[in-house]
């Protein structure tokens, strides 16, 4: 069949009678540069290219390996780095957030921040955890499904029993009250906002304060102000407290930075002040404009908006005089006693600290005098208004006194803040005569600094012991402590007798919720001073409580975040798995993105650390485990990326298993592995990698000669790569991996499997589309396709035929292919396929090939130079030729004349190379080709100069003196 | 110009306590454009009146009032404007004592109780800093809450302004609350001090005044709230002044 095609078009049975003569060898040698030592230690191609010695230039390989870039810029440097040469906009951008204190989503007009960076002395450092990063924490933490309301009580002064005895006349009335009205004589009171609701509203509250400053009606900015920090003295709906405070002193923030920079921007006239300025640099109206604010608020009636606003503007006391501000802050601090709720108080005190901190962190006493005023009022906690209240509202006793958390944290955190530890003593000292009140040295070991407790670690479990059982959770504190020992390490010998106690608190814990937040905390400590029996007790305890209800179905983050620590810490697998509680543990997560996120998390860990490829059945079924977990989760939803990314994982795992020198153990791993991992593509093409190098691997070992197992091993893992091979979908894969199996195939003298690939290789040819998807985007596939048809036919080479079927069963099998594959309209694709099969052919007619492969006999041998075998290579070339020809000459006819011209020079090039131009017919031929090509003047000059000169060169060989006579006849007439 | 004052008292007819009259630009072209002319008075009393500092009261007003005419010739009809001017007393020098006072509260201390049983117990002391105070500084003190049988509900501040005047009809005695504020808010804490600061206002404060015709005085009173509303009250009579 093969015959009958290619046989009847003998147009020009001129040439290839002979192919020019190669003696490889020598042209080998003459073609080989000097050789220049690369000096490795000088090297690498990630470094700035510095070419400074020229004979690396001459040298060709170092020149060649870094880039072109280098004959362009002698010295490079990195173009990045020096531009911003010492100050990176990003990293000065970083610090300065650092160090930057609250409130940065609110605070961060560029003039503060600029402002702030300079103050640096008076500046808390980044050590300090800014309340930015509470805030979150506490909206996220204090939540409600109540109902809540605001009440903007405009005008509602009028019938509050605040008018006593005296007369008092409308008209002052209205006037005093003209501050506490949003929209005269109007009550705005707005019921049952869920707590979305609520936020919405306060933010629109800010909106409108920031429109009333701009348009100018600063009266009604601090009326929205008043307003709001009313909304502070409210505390229906306890437990969303904290929310609302940090909501509302948001506004307050915003406030207080409006008022502050109209001020300063008052001063800047004639020319801005500067950031350290006096009150000298402040003029007269600046400094009566910030007056006319303090009087304004002096005289806001009720106390908790007097007090909040006036903590707000605290800052502008630096406009007025020097001392205003550390005269203020005790002020302040007093007027908050007057707060008879001791919640309100406490988080009015959290303000004050925390403005105090902002505008003057060096005022460490006002901080103090705070945190002693709470210890002296604490005991209102406990009174009966107090208790009342929660009895009315619902509230657990529990629950209440965490709502304080927040707010002491705060203020012991500014209190602790770089003070000596004689200083945090005394402060312990003071709770503990407060009789270890829970809900302070819940705080101190929350805000205290975690080297101070982890150090007493002993004397505050002895505290927390001392607590009295109702009121504050003890497993809280249990929680805190073991917070700060996460970060901090206690003394070698008491660390065991601390876990002892904490665990023996811990497992008591009922409330799944409340154990597994506790418990999660305390994972880290035991995980980083104690084995795995200590980790594997802690799990078993987990296991236990977490499972009876499926009570870790309410708890994946806690559970993530223990399997997240176990895993910072166990980075040997196989004490991992050995313990015996890990995989148990592991099937808590039933949910199934759950599940796939946390065997992820593992093989992250695993591939990121296993060093040694392994054996270790514990590993390797437990990882199994994991990868089928992460493998079953795949459906016809995963997106491509999902999959991809669980290849890559399943892939490093393989990459990790090694059998040794057992290599029948690693096959039949890989059969597992693949019926394992059948549906995810990139997993399957990796099993057919680990199969053909387990082949290689073996004849390595054998030295290149099979034993009689050897050899039917390697032919197993051939079969293994063929049935596997089809089932792939990537057609390019496919072909990719049977030209590789075959080519292993051959290496490893499996002849008739190695044909077999390569049969398939061309039978699925014709199935490769026209168009792929190249990541995303639909391409041609004309490219690739050229390129694996090259890479084959180099192959085939190699390949001896097959003795049952006839001569160049291969080659003209694939070339009959490439004739009826629907090539695109317009390409040229199909003939330049035949015209780079004529090095192939010429190679073939060698009496010696190029490459071989040891133990294989090619055709070389085969043949041993047979007429009728070189007879019939050249009936192929010529068919082959007389197909170019033909299609030059449609070319000619049509648009086409410069693919002519390209195709014609590219013929000529392969004549020059691999014909034998003695032959005077095929030296016309080459020379009408040239003349074609540049008939149309589309040909590039510079090539034709340079093959020009190549002719001249190669002219000079005494076997090759013929071309100088051809080299006659070319002309580079296109250039007319 | 002309300068006027005018006093009234009740519905009393004003008494001027200053006037004079200067001439500031003597007759003659005021020329095209903006014309300024400088001018300044001593400020002299009438006859035996005394000067007084700006005050708008409800009864007392003590107002000073500038008034420029343009006398124009036939044709052209006269112009005048008047304008308002605020006049402060030079402080005095002299230093000021400030007579600090104590004062516990009990219903045993209360006065105008209709039923003294039904009264809640409690106990309330503190001390006022000054009663003879600087009107530029603000009133300051302590008040604890030792015991209280009844929750507080809130402490407050009333500044108080007594105006007197005589006239036809006898005398007039108005009080006006001129400033509310709260110094505690709910249950406060037994036995810890409360601060009383309060800033006077500056529009309706002035010096303690005290003439023949009328009199402006100043109060304070504690005005303690009980959460089963009960009102108890303590009056301090102040004494303001500019120093």
């Amino acid at each position: 069949m093969l015959e009958t095609r290619f046989h009847s078009i003998a147009l020009y049975s001129v040439f290839f009678r002979h192919a020019r003569v190669r003696k490889y060898g020598a042209e080998l040698q003459r073609c080989r540069l000097d050789a220049v030592p690369v000096d490795l230690g000088d090297y690498h191609p990630l470094k700035p290219i510095t070419v400074t010695d020229s004979r690396s230039r001459r040298g060709g390989r170092k020149g060649s390996t870094s880039s072109s870039s280098s004959s362009s810029s002698s010295v490079a440097p990195d173009p990045l780095s020096s531009m911003l040469e010492g100050t990176d906009p990003l990293s000065l951008f970083a610090a300065a957030s650092a160090s930057e204190t609250p409130t940065l989503s609110h605070s961060s007009s560029s003039v503060e921040l600029g402002r702030k960076r300079r103050e640096n002395e008076e500046e808390v450092g980044a050590d300090f955890e800014p309340w930015s990063a509470k805030r979150g924490e506490i909206l996220a933490r204090f939540t409600t499904t109540e109902k809540l309301s605001i009440n903007l009580f405009m005008g509602s002064d009028k019938n509050k029993a605040s008018s006593p005895s005296s007369a008092v006349s409308e008209k002052v009335r209205t006037r005093l009250e003209e501050l506490d009205d949003l929209e005269e004589g109007s009550q705005r009171e707005l019921l049952n906002l869920s707590q979305q609701d609520y936020v919405n509203r306060i933010e629109e509250l800010n909106q409108s304060l920031k429109e009333a400053w701009s348009s100018d009606q600063k009266v009604k900015a601090l009326k929205i102000v008043i307003q709001c920090s009313k909304l502070l003295s409210d505390t229906s709906v306890i437990q969303f407290y904290p929310s609302k405070f940090v909501l509302i002193t948001d506004i307050l923030d915003t406030f207080g930075r409006l008022v502050y920079e109209r001020i300063w921007s008052m001063c800047s006239d004639p020319r801005p002040i500067p950031d350290s300025f006096s009150v000298e640099d402040v003029n007269d109206t600046a400094k009566e404009t910030c007056l006319n604010w303090f009087f304004k608020i002096a005289s806001i009636r009720e106390l908790i908006p007097r007090l909040y606003v006036e903590a707000a503007i605290l800052k502008c006391n630096r406009f007025l005089n020097k001392t205003g501000i550390q005269e203020t802050l005790p002020r302040l601090t007093a007027m908050i006693r007057g707060i008879g709720d001791p919640l309100v108080a406490v988080y009015a005190r959290a303000y004050l600290c925390r403005v105090g901190m902002e505008v003057a962190p060096h005022l460490k006493d006002s901080l103090n005098k705070n945190f002693f005023d709470l210890l002296a009022s604490f005991r209102q906690i406990h009174g009966d208004t107090v208790q009342n209240q929660l009895v009315i509202q619902r509230v657990e006793i529990p629950v209440y006194l965490t709502l304080y958390s927040p707010a002491i944290h705060w203020i012991l955190q500014c209190v602790a803040y770089r003070a000596p530890d004689v200083l945090l003593t005394e402060m312990m000292e003071r709770c503990k005569k407060l009789g270890n009140n829970a809900l302070l040295l819940n705080s101190v070991m929350w805000a205290f600094r975690p080297e101070f407790v982890a150090a007493r670690a002993t004397d505050f479990i002895g505290m927390i012991k001392d607590c009295d059982e109702a009121g504050f959770p003890k497993h809280l504190l249990f929680g805190s402590l073991g917070r700060s020992l996460a970060c901090a390490d206690p003394p070698e010998s008491e660390r065991l007798p601390i876990l002892n106690e904490a665990w023996k608190v811990i497992t008591k814990v009922r409330s799944p919720q409340d154990y597994i937040n506790c418990a999660e905390i305390w994972v880290e400590f035991t995980c980083r001073h104690f084995t795995k029996r200590e980790v594997n007790t802690v799990l078993a305890d987990i296991i236990k409580h977490m499972t009876p209800d499926r009570a870790f179905e309410d708890a994946y983050p806690q559970l993530q975040s223990v399997m997240k620590k176990i895993l910072t810490y166990f980075h040997n697998f196989s004490v991992l798995f050995s313990m015996e509680k890990f995989l148990p543990f592991l099937d808590m997560f039933q949910k199934d993105s759950v599940r796939v996120e946390v065997c992820k998390s593992i093989m992250e860990v695993f591939i990121k650390h296993q060093q040694e490829p392994t054996r270790d059945p514990v590993i390797l079924n437990a990882l199994l485990h994991v990868c089928k977990t992460m493998h079953d989760s795949v459906n016809a939803l995963t997106v491509e990326d999902e999959k991809r990314s669980l290849a890559l994982l399943i892939n490093g795992f393989i990459r990790m298993v090694s059998f040794g020198r057992d290599f029948e153990q690693q096959l039949s791993f890989c059969v597992e592995a693949r019926a394992t991992f059948c549906n995810l593509e990139p997993v399957i093409i990796q099993l057919i990698h680990t199969v053909n190098q387990l082949a290689m691997e073996t004849r390595r070992v054998m030295g290149g000669s099979h034993s009689r197992k050897t050899a039917a091993f390697v032919r197993a893992c051939a079969a293994y790569s063929f049935i596997t091979i089809p089932s792939l979908t990537s057609i390019f894969s496919r072909l990719h991996l049977y030209l590789l199996s075959g080519q292993v195939a051959l290496a490893n003298q499996c002849l008739s499997q190695a044909d077999a690939f390569l049969k398939a290789a061309v039978s699925v040819l014709p199935e490769v589309p026209r168009t792929i998807s190249v990541e995303g985007k639909q391409r041609s596939s004309e490219a690739f396709l050229l390129d694996f048809i090259n890479s084959f036919l180099s192959t085939l080479l190699v390949v001896p035929d097959h003795p049952e079927q006839g001569v160049l069963y291969l080659v003209r099998g694939l070339l009959n292919m490439v004739q009826d594959y629907t090539w695109e309209d317009n390409s040229d694709a199909k003939v330049r396929v035949y015209i780079s099969a004529l090095p192939l052919l010429a190679a073939m007619s060698q009496e010696s090939y190029l490459y071989t492969i040891p133990k294989v006999d090619s055709n070389e041998t085969l043949y041993g130079g047979d007429p009728k075998f070189v007879a019939e290579i050249s009936r192929l070339c010529e068919t082959l030729i007389g197909q170019v020809l033909d299609h030059l000459k449609t070319l000619g006819r049509e648009e086409g004349v410069r693919r002519q011209g390209s195709l014609a020079f590219s013929l000529f090039s392969t004549l020059l190379a691999h014909g034998d131009l003695r032959n005077n017919k095929l030296n016309q031929l080459a020379v009408n080709l040239w003349n074609l090509s540049h008939k149309n003047g589309h040909c590039d000059t510079r090539t034709s100069v340079r093959t020009l000169e190549h002719i001249k060169q190669q002219a000079q060989q005494p076997e090759l003196s013929h071309l100088s006579d051809m080299l006659l006849r070319l002309s580079l007439q296109s250039r007319a | 110009g002309k300068f006027v004052n005018d006093l009234s008292i009740c519905r009393a007819s004003p008494i001027q306590l200053i006037s004079s009259n200067i001439e500031v630009a003597k007759p003659g072209k005021v020329p095209g454009g903006k014309t300024e002319i400088p001018f300044e008075f001593p400020l002299q009393a009438k006859g035996n009146k005394m000067l007084y500092e700006t005050y708008h009261g409800v009864f007392v007003n003590i107002q000073y009032t500038l008034r420029c005419d343009m006398r124009r010739p036939l044709l052209a009809k006269d112009l005048s404007k008047t304008c308002e001017f605020m006049l402060h007393c030079q402080p005095q020098k002299s230093k000021v004592q400030p007579t600090p006072v104590d004062f516990t509260i009990t219903p045993e201390t209360l006065q105008n109780v209709k039923e003294r049983t039904s009264l809640p117990k409690f106990v309330i002391r503190g001390h006022l800093d000054a009663t003879n105070c600087v009107i530029t500084q603000p009133l300051t003190g302590e008040l604890v809450v030792e015991s209280s049988e009844v929750a507080i509900k809130s402490i407050e501040l009333q500044l108080v302004r007594v105006e007197t005047c005589g006239c036809a009809e006898g005398y007039a005695r108005d009080a006006t609350e001129i400033q509310n504020i709260q110094i505690a808010e709910g249950d406060v804490c037994h036995g810890l001090p409360i601060p009383i600061y309060m800033v006077f206002p500056r529009l309706f404060t002035c010096p303690t005044l005290e003439t023949t015709n009328f009199k402006v005085e100043f109060e304070v009173n504690v005005v303690i709230v009980l959460h089963d509303d009960h009102l108890i009250t303590e009056n301090f009579p102040l004494k303001l002044c500019r120093v």
